[in-house]
This record gives C-alpha cells, structure tokens and sequence, in this order.
C-alpha cells in the first residue's frame, strides 16, 4: 500500500527513516521525497502485512504515517479522453492505449492532485 | 486525370454504390494505389476533430413577452450574454464566465446544460420604451421555448494549432491546460491526420456553404473564421449549426483552471474526391503537419519558438527538447475526432448525408493582423524611479537604517562589490530586525529572493508580477544584474492615474 510519511520541523535532522527500517527490517519503496532544512514529506509503498510494524516504528520516533487509500476516480461520463491529464501527473498513472482510450492506472497514484485542475472536464477527484 | 462532379458523387450516395473512407483510412490507400488510382476508387473522405473552440456561441431568440420588452442587458443563469440587438435576441458567448460562479460555469455550460434539456434561468433589464414598455423580466427557459437556437461559432476547426510549453519557474494556467515549469511538459490541440483543413489545404472543397458535421447534427461553413491566417497554414473557419438537433456527445462544456469557460465541439468535414490532387492531399499524414512549441513563460504576442514539431511526434507522447524528452498531452481528443469521422462516413454511406460544393471559396493567401494600438504601451524603463538608494552586503542594519532615513525612501537595494544585485531591504525589515535585537550585517536580515523585472517589459506585466507575489516594489535590473532603477506600487498607481 502507499504511505504518506511527515516529518516534523524539530524532528528533521534525525535519521528516523533508516533508523525505522534498521530497527524493523522492513524495506519500504520510497517514490517522492521532498525535504528540506525545516520539513519532510516522503510517499512510499510498503507490503500491507508490514505496515502496523513500520507504522509503530516510524511514530515512535515522531513521524506522522498515513494511508493513502483515496487514489484518484475518473468520471466516465465527464472524461472526454483528451488526454490532457497525462503529462502532468509525476507519477504516469494515465496512457492511452492503442485505440486512444485514456487508461488509468490508479494503484500509481500518489494523490498529489495535479492532474485535477488540469482536467477541463472536472472528470477527477480524489476519491473517498 | 481523374475528374468527378459532386453531382456524380451525390448520385452515388443516393444509389449506395459511393466509396467513403476516413482520413485515417485515406493514407495506405494513396500509399497502395497511388493518387490517381485512389481518386478513382475513393468518392468521399471524411475527417473530424474534437477540441477546445473558445470562440464559440449561440444566437437565440426567446420571443416576445407580455408587455414586451426591448432586452438591454440579459442573463442566462447569471452568465451575461450580449443583447445590443432587436428586442428579444441575444448572443451567449462560450467562453463568457458567470457573474457569480466565476470561471467553473461560462456561457458554454448554459448552451450544455440547454442542450440537456435542463431549465435555464433568464433575468433581463431594459430602459423601457413606448412600445417596449417593460424594464425587467424573470422566467425560466428550456430548448424547446426558443425559437431559434443557433450554434454560430465565429472561429472554429484550427487547421492546427501551436503546442505550448512553459520555461519559467512557475506552472503556468492557461487556455493549453496546466504548464509545469522548467520546460515539464508540452500541451497540443487538433486532430492531426484527421484534421478538416489539413486535408483540403488549399480549401478547393471547404467553403461557405459546405455542409458538415457538426455537434451531431448538419451544419454548414459560413465562412473563414476570424484571424483565418492562411498563409501561414492557420485557416480557420466560421460554422453555423442546429443546436436543437445537437447531441451533447459532441457538444461539450469545459473550463481551464486559472482561465476560464469554454466549449469543445465536434466538427467533421467531408471531402469530395474531385481529382488527384484531392486524393493527395487527403493523403496528409501526422508526420506531414509541422507545427511550433511555443514558450508561453513570456506574457506577450509574439511567444519564442522553442522548435518546430510534426504532430506525430507531439502524439508520440513525448518530445525532444534540449535533449530532454518532454511528455506531451493532447487537448483534444483524438478518440473522438474518429468517432466523428466515422459517424460522418456512416451518414455519407448510408444515404443520410449528400456532399456540396462552396458556393463561394475561402482566400487561400493573408494573414491575419496584429491589433492596431494607437496608446503606446509604457515600459518599466518609462515609470521606473531611476533614482535608487543601495547598500553593499556587509554594512550593518544602523548604516541601512540611518540610508532609510536620510532618503526618505522605502526600499534598499543590496548590491556585491561588482554592483551585482544580491537582496532588498525595507523599512518594515529594518523594525523587525531591531524589535529582534539584531544588529549585524545588512545579509543577514535582507531578502535575498528579489522579484526583478528588464527595463524593456511592459508595465501591465511587472504589475501583475507585484500584485501575485503581494510586494511593494521591484529593482529594475539589466543582464548583468547591474541596478537600473526601482519599480513601485506607486509608480505604478501614478501612471493610471494618469490614463483613466
Ligand atoms: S484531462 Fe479529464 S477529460 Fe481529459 S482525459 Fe483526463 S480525465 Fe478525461
Ligand atoms: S493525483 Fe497526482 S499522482 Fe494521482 S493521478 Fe493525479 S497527478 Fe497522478
């Protein structure tokens, strides 16, 4: 599953993610990482069996972990297959397929929202 | 020499013996049997597309009221449309934006949500005249109430268009979607290989008076559409069209974040094959339409061309640029333009649909103009103060402080030995470092971010860079970074004083 894991400002310096997965052995996929002297924000995949023992080793050290479980819906009837999602989502969830039918790999998803304002057609929302 | 009539096309049709093929279909055709022995083979040849025509709307007539009323001003679920004509018509523009939904609802989700069959609000006002007695109506409006309801679209069916990139630092909202900074992708628009002027470049059969496909019904070209700038292989067209016969798979509302309402149509355009030479250029391929990727980072008209590109490429998914491969999105879809050329080919085969002739021809040569301003645009080198107090990095908050003073002026500009700029330094920054107690050197407590702007860039465009980022004022730099002058709110608010 994908994780959202923060860092906190007073956190920052330590090295709670390898410490994490040291103290665990549990190796997490890290797919966006944006940090900086003050803050952190990592997204990673992580085996959903594992993710309690992770998720307890992460907050103990003071991180915030949370499930992203509301990848992205594409409304059919609105979607007009333009296609003027693809190139801004980081994370290539959309394609077209050989028919130019807009395809959407939602497991990629990351919820980051980009492509939502790129839709002319108000045709994706995070879902619930 | 192969040489038809539509006459002997439209008899085809008539009798289902006719040969009708997409543009799509056209190209291995022409590969296979060559021009001539494709225009013999080959009657009809339909194209389609299926994008974004900002330059959209419907002319209506409501009827009259009782008492009647000649309609000054109007309303359609709060989308304003123009009425400055007889008493009861109007013209509701697509890309209009509602006065209280802002840019999420235009004039093209009116003509949408019409076209659904759903009730419209109507509020109008008027000055009140002798036989137009009433000043103000309210009702509720659905299709069927109007006696005409007519798609008129003033520029439509581009045949192509410029892609759009974004060099700046910042993603940009425009009328070509969202564009990521530092050159993060590349947005395009028009059906390519199945594009309606593309395939008929030298418009022998697309005319005024050409029946077409339009929104899923007939419709006709009733012209070039404005800014028709052949020439440079940009010819647009001016359509007309049943909006009461229209099916809304073909007639859909959009709106663009950060720009606005507009309406994607469907248009799909037949092609006599006449001769060879139509069959050849019917022919054309994606590789064939070459196009420019625009740098849209530069607010103005004329926006640098980053290259030039084949609509193959942009449809590949990606482009090169500097060696980086750019991913490309398509505004328009390229899934439906099909489905438009081959519902067209259907009706053409089925009987449904007869070809025609223009009854008069676009001009194939011109361009269209630039507007013509007569006020000269002031630049920043025009209402910048030359005058501008600096200070070197390492002097100290007092030095700052005691400039401030002696000048009476807000802003310091930091410079390096070599004059470079390095920071600006403000009155409210000097407070705040003494509230803090600090006293050290100028770097430490000065903003090393400085929004610039060039000498030579309009000053509507520096205006709405101080506006975005919130700040009073911004140095006026050269290339070397050398200080030329500072721009401020005030020099600003001084020259619109001056022009209004
Ligand atoms: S941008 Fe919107 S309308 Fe276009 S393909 Fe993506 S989801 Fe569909
Ligand atoms: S939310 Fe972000 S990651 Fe998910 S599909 Fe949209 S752009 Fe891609």
């Amino acid at each position: 599953m994908k994780i959202k894991i923060t860092i906190p400002t007073e956190r920052i310096h330590n090295p709670i993610i390898s410490e994490s997965i040291v103290e665990t052995g549990i190796l997490i996929n890290i797919m966006v990482a944006n940090i900086d002297s003050t803050y952190g924000e990592l997204i990673a995949d992580v085996n959903d069996l594992k993710f309690d023992k992770i998720k307890n080793a992460l907050e103990s050290r003071g991180a915030i972990v949370s499930i992203l479980d509301r990848p992205i819906h594409r409304d059919e009837e609105e979607c007009i297959e333009c296609g003027a999602c693809i190139s801004v989502c980081p994370m290539n969830v959309y394609s077209f397929d050989d028919s130019w039918n807009v395809l959407v790999d939602e497991k990629k998803c990351i919820q980051c929202g980009v492509c939502i304002k790129m839709c002319p057609h108000g045709a994706l929302k995070l879902g619930e | 020499m192969v040489k038809k009539s539509v006459h002997e096309i439209n008899r085809k049709i008539e009798d289902g013996s006719v040969n009708v093929v997409t543009a799509e279909e056209m190209v291995t055709i022409v590969e296979e049997l060559g021009a001539e022995g494709a225009a013999k083979e080959v009657d009809v040849v339909t194209t389609g597309t299926f994008g974004a025509m900002c330059s959209s709307g419907l002319m209506l007539n409501l009827g009259h009221s009782e008492p009647p009323i000649k309609i000054q001003k109007i309303w359609f679920n709060n989308v304003e449309a123009y009425s400055g004509l007889a008493a009861v018509d109007a013209y509701l523009g697509a890309a209009q934006i509602s006065d209280t939904r802002g840019i999420q609802y235009g004039g093209a989700h009116v003509i949408e949500d019409l076209l659904r069959g759903k009730e419209i609000d109507v509020h109008a006002t008027s000055y009140g005249t002798d036989c137009y007695p009433r000043k103000v109506l309210d009702t509720i409006i659905s299709l069927e109430d109007l006696n005409e309801a007519i798609l008129l679209n003033p520029r439509n069916a581009y045949q192509k268009y410029a892609a759009a990139t974004n060099s700046s630092k910042r993603t940009l909202h425009t009328y070509m979607g969202e564009l990521l900074p530092n050159l993060g992708n590349v947005t395009y628009s028009g059906a390519g290989v199945l594009s309606p002027l593309s395939n008929d470049p030298n418009y022998e059969t697309i005319g005024m008076g050409t029946r077409i496909f339009m929104g899923g019904t007939q419709g006709y070209v009733i012209g070039n559409g404005t800014q028709h700038s052949p020439s440079s292989g940009f010819g647009t067209l001016m359509l007309k069209g049943n909006l009461k016969e229209m099916n809304p798979d073909y007639l859909r509302a959009a709106s663009f974040t950060g720009y606005g309402a507009t309406l994607y149509m469907g248009v799909g355009i037949p092609i006599p094959i006449l001769n060879e030479k139509l069959a050849a250029a019917t022919a054309v391929r994606d590789e064939d339409i070459v196009t420019t990727i625009e740098d849209y980072a530069v607010g103005s008209r004329d926006k640098p061309v980053i290259r030039e590109v084949s609509y193959a490429e942009l449809r590949s998914g990606s482009v090169q640029i500097d060696g980086k491969d750019v991913p490309t999105s398509s505004l328009s879809s390229f899934k439906n333009a099909r489905k438009i050329a081959n519902e067209l080919k259907a009706w053409v085969k089925h009987g449904k649909f007869f070809v025609s002739m223009p009854v008069e021809r676009l001009c194939a040569e011109g361009s269209a103009k630039p507007m013509k301003e007569t006020q000269v645009v002031p630049l920043v080198k025009d209402v910048m103060s030359s005058f501008v107090v600096t200070i070197k990095r390492d002097q100290t908050v007092q030095d700052a402080a005691k400039k401030i003073w002696a000048n009476s002026f807000n802003h310091l500009t930091v410079i390096s030995d070599s004059g470079e700029l390095v920071g600006i330094l403000t009155a409210w920054d000097i407070s705040k470092a003494v509230a803090e107690n600090c006293f050290d050197s100028v770097e430490s407590v000065m903003t090393k971010k400085v929004l610039t702007c060039a000498p030579n860039e309009p000053v509507d465009l520096a205006a709405r860079r101080l506006d975005r980022y919130g700040v009073s004022a911004m140095p006026v730099i050269d290339a070397q970074r050398q200080v030329l002058g500072i721009i401020t709110s005030d020099n600003i608010s001084k020259l619109l004083a001056r022009r209004y």
